[in-house]
């Protein structure tokens, strides 16, 4: 039989030849305990299924953008600038954002200082502002190199760092959530405060990159 | 709340052993900082995670360590440094 004309389904081999892997992994405690919680909540109609799926929604739909706001607004606005810089969570409330029960610390990338944010005990990511981690900030190595080694790590992600400049390194591992602020690149005098939002990638507000010139 | 640091001052983190959800990690316990800022009062983790109520709360501050006091062997620049939240009861002076 052809490829092109056979009549069955596929669900228990492939073409190549090779068996379809299972690679669900049993549930862990937490996530049993997860289901658990949540079939309960619905039954007692406490919450609903719908109420679920749209609040998975609203947290998968968050990117970097918000973040790429905010730091567009400190290049063009120096008031809210140092308002950011002294009281983040305070000054993100007028992008409709609640940094609560954490605190927003947002960190300066200047002539002297380069910052990058690393959480080495667990994931923890401003997730409010630059929505889901990438899948390399929760992952064991770049965790324990972070602070180790800082400059290899950024000279893996294309992000060397002048001898004279002092690489800070904060460890995101209680209370607080981390934003860098990356510096205004030379020659966008001209841009307006939208116009400067497209410039800023997501890494470079986690401090692995620099604004790409 | 009482604060018993202020920034600028020396501490070292307390080389101890403790199980459970402890927010500080091991390299920096037994190491000297400054502390940059007081952030303020959060619940104690050590209890909050275990379905408790996290009282009486601990006063939370940003320690800030020269790589070279962490690592021995670090072998990025002299200037190169790292901060991070260390709860009042992990910090003595130094």
């Amino acid at each position: 039989m052809s490829e092109d004309t056979h009549d069955h389904t596929h669900a228990t081999h492939t073409h190549d030849g090779k068996p379809i892997q299972n690679d669900d992994r049993p549930p862990i405690e937490a996530e049993t305990l997860e289901t658990a919680v949540r079939e309960l909540l619905i039954d007692k109609g406490v919450i609903s299924a719908e109420e679920i799926h749209r609040e998975i929604e609203m947290k998968d739909g968050k990117g970097p953008e918000l973040g790429a706001k905010i730091v567009a607004r400190a290049w063009v606005d120096k008031d809210f600038k140092t308002k950011l810089l002294t009281d983040g969570s305070s000054a993100v409330l007028d992008f409709g954002i609640d940094m609560r029960p954490t605190e927003l610390c947002v960190v300066e990338n200047t002539d002297e200082v380069h910052n990058m944010v690393v959480c080495t005990l667990c994931s923890c990511y401003p997730r409010a502002i630059l929505g889901i981690p990438p899948a390399w900030y929760k992952r064991r190595d770049y965790r324990a190199r972070a602070v180790r080694e800082p400059r290899s790590i950024l000279t893996e992600f294309g992000t060397v760092i002048p001898e004279h400049k002092q690489v800070r390194v904060h460890d995101s591992n209680a209370d607080l959530r981390y934003l860098v602020l990356p510096q205004r690149p030379a020659g966008t005098e001209n841009l307006n405060e939208e116009q400067l939002a497209e410039l800023v990638p997501r890494d470079s507000m986690i401090g692995v990159s620099d604004i790409p010139s | 709340m009482d604060r018993r640091f202020k920034p600028g001052d020396n501490v070292r983190v307390i080389q101890r052993s403790q199980p459970g959800h402890v927010r500080t990690p091991m390299y920096v316990r037994g190491k000297v900082g400054v502390i940059e800022r007081v952030v303020g009062s959060f619940p104690n983790p050590e209890t909050l995670a275990y379905g408790q109520s996290g009282l009486p709360y601990k006063m939370l501050y940003r320690v800030n360590f020269m790589q070279k006091e962490l690592w021995d062997d670090y072998e990025g620049k002299p200037d190169d440094s790292l901060e991070i939240e260390i709860y009042e009861h992990w910090l003595e002076a130094n």
